[in-house]
């Protein structure tokens, strides 16, 4: 009999073709999926054609232009050609060209399945655990690597369980449990590590709320983030992918480096303040921070479930003159159905600017750059010194609910007092 | 493998990938235009500092954020030949090596090493002499299967070995 696993370990046991592994362990592990985005990809795919050798598997790759996505510079003209060159002259099956952010259309369009292993050239590929698949960020050498040899050297992570019990109120977000954690263990808590989130909340939680969670579970240094597979996570399977699902869990003995607990009944909105995600207070003890730029959407925060969120507080409303509202869908379907359901309208209403599904601004790229002095709440993923344009500009960090009142009051304000 | 050189950088914790590389000044990815702009907003004169060649030592998470692996080609190219941080981003520590860009991780070297100090950095010990002070840290030795890597100049080059080798 093998030793009880977490699920991570599990899914990597048998990626190295083991019974059993031990956290710690290197193992040369079969990859399953693995996702390029434009700039990482630029960086590889060169290097790549130096070596003379096929794609390893060009069914497995997916192709993203996500992220210069449409090009503003010579820059992005040339990584953009560089992507494009890599998909014709490989023969490449899946490549998404401006279509959204990697990081939603991998589990939207059902690439991403319960066990399987994923390397992606993005950090933010912690995602995949939201359907319990091992997915972890690599760099843009490590993907020539895989790209070749389709597999990869991984150290067995020690796995921290988050076990989170309550409800969470009106106008409360998964968005504000991962902000909590990150106050609780800082952004370097769980380098190296992986992150199980467990119980009954999680248990109740959306899909788009763990894909949140998970995505943002990077902030933590995690190497992978990981919910344990569950009807919730069947039914949003259920259409995308084929075959049977596996209902992977930990075992309830497993060994975890440490269980961590959190509660979230009297949870309240909360912000990162500048300059980094775990320098978080609740909102309502920054609040009358005046505000510049609003940004709603990114792989941390653009979802459906955001959206509503954000427009059921907008409706027939406008935001304030002082602040530009940027509204931009994680995904292409993610525009479609807001634009079926009536959103784009309540937004365009209210005054916001809606942007194509790209990931833009959140990385400093194009789209919403802030100068000297300007204010930034958002509800994506980081807000270090600088990212998004002046180092002398500020970033907040918050829900979609949030950042939604934020742009209508002109000033940091709690959701629940607007 | 051996190192000596000077302590030419200190920075404190959290420096992360995007303050190596910022996607707003990034109008080239030649290695050298990186170099010169390589932790401009943290500190514009870095690469001049860095110039001569040396190490750079920093406090816990260095390399935290994004897994662009512009981050240490742009240290490298600015002049860095080795890292000496309390602690380092996953991703970055990774890409590092994988670029051969050596990156000890070493408990204690915010207080052990100051600007100006002379070291000798052993890379496959992890034992960190601190000539200047005439004091020795112990960091964490680099993992043998990647000193081989690295011995091979890098995983690219270490992966062109692989192939040859198998296609006899």
């Amino acid at each position: 009999m093998t030793r009880a696993q977490t699920i991570t370990e599990k899914i990597l046991a048998r990626a190295s073709g083991r019974t059993e592994v031990h956290p710690g362990e290197i193992v040369d592990t079969t990859i399953d999926l693995a996702m390029t985005q434009d700039i990482t990809g630029a960086m590889a795919f060169p290097v790549f054609r130096e070596l003379g050798v096929p794609v390893w598997d060009r069914k497995k790759v997916v192709v993203f232009i996500d992220h210069c996505a449409p090009p503003s510079t010579l820059l992005h003209t040339e990584y953009f050609a560089e992507n494009i060159k890599f998909v014709e002259d490989y023969n490449i099956v899946h490549f998404y060209k401006m279509e959204g952010i990697c990081h939603q259309i991998l589990p939207e369009e059902g690439f991403v399945k319960p066990g399987i292993a994923i390397v992606g050239a993005d950090s933010h590929t912690t995602t995949y655990g939201a359907l319990g698949a091992f997915s972890t960020g690599i760099g843009s050498s490590e993907m020539v690597w895989v790209l070749a040899k389709g597999r990869l050297w991984l150290r067995v992570p020690e796995t921290i369980r988050v076990e989170i019990s309550g409800h969470l109120k009106p106008l409360v977000m998964a968005k504000d449990i991962i902000l909590k954690l990150l106050s609780t263990i800082g952004t370097n808590g769980a380098i190296y590590k992986a992150l199980e989130f467990g119980g009954e909340t999680i248990r109740n939680l959306s899909m788009d709320g763990r894909l949140t969670l998970c995505n943002m579970a990077l902030e933590t240094g995690a190497k992978n983030a990981i919910v344990e597979v569950d009807e919730i996570t069947r039914l949003y399977l259920n259409g995308r992918v084929e075959g049977d699902i596996e209902f992977l869990t930990s075992d309830a003995d497993a060994h975890y480096l440490k269980v961590l607990t959190m509660n979230v009944d009297d949870l309240v909105p909360l912000v990162a303040c500048p300059h980094s995600p775990a320098n978080v207070v609740p909102v309502a003890e920054a609040a009358g921070r005046k505000v510049d730029q609003v940004l709603i959407g990114t792989c941390t925060g653009g979802r459906l479930e955001d959206f509503r969120m954000a427009a059921d507080l907008i409706r027939g409303k406008k935001i304030s003159r002082r602040v530009r509202c940027l509204i931009i869908p994680a995904t292409a379907r993610i525009y479609r159905d807001m634009l079926e359901e009536g959103l784009l309208k309540v937004f365009a209403d209210a005054g916001c600017i809606i942007c194509n599904p790209h990931c833009g601004p959140c990385s400093g790229i194009q789209m919403g750059m802030i100068a000297d002095g300007e204010v930034c709440v958002g509800n994506h993923n980081r807000n270090f010194r600088g990212r998004m344009g002046s180092p002398k500009g500020e970033v907040y960090l918050t829900s979609a609910a949030t950042a939604t009142a934020t742009a209508l009051a002109g000033e940091l304000v709690d959701p629940r007092e607007f | 493998m051996i190192l000596q050189s000077r302590v030419l950088c200190k920075l404190g914790d959290s420096v992360s990938t995007d303050d190596m590389i910022q996607a707003k000044y990034m109008t080239s990815t030649k290695v050298e235009e990186m170099g010169k702009i390589c932790l401009r907003d943290l500190d514009p004169d870095f690469p001049r500092k860095m110039a001569p060649g040396g190490f750079l030592v920093a406090g816990k998470d260095f390399g935290c954020g994004s897994s662009r692996e512009h981050a240490p080609v742009a240290l490298k190219a600015a002049g860095v030949q080795a890292v000496l941080a309390e602690e380092f981003a996953r991703i970055f520590y990774r890409n590092a090596l994988n670029i051969c860009l050596p990156v000890i991780e070493c408990p204690g070297a915010v207080e052990a090493f100051d600007l100006g100090d002379e070291l000798s950095v052993d890379l496959s010990t992890g034992m960190i002499h601190n000539i200047t002070k005439g004091t020795t840290v112990q960091g964490i030795p680099i993992p043998p299967f990647l000193l081989d890597m690295m011995n091979a100049g890098g995983l690219i080059e270490f992966l062109k070995k692989q192939l040859a080798k198998e296609r006899g």
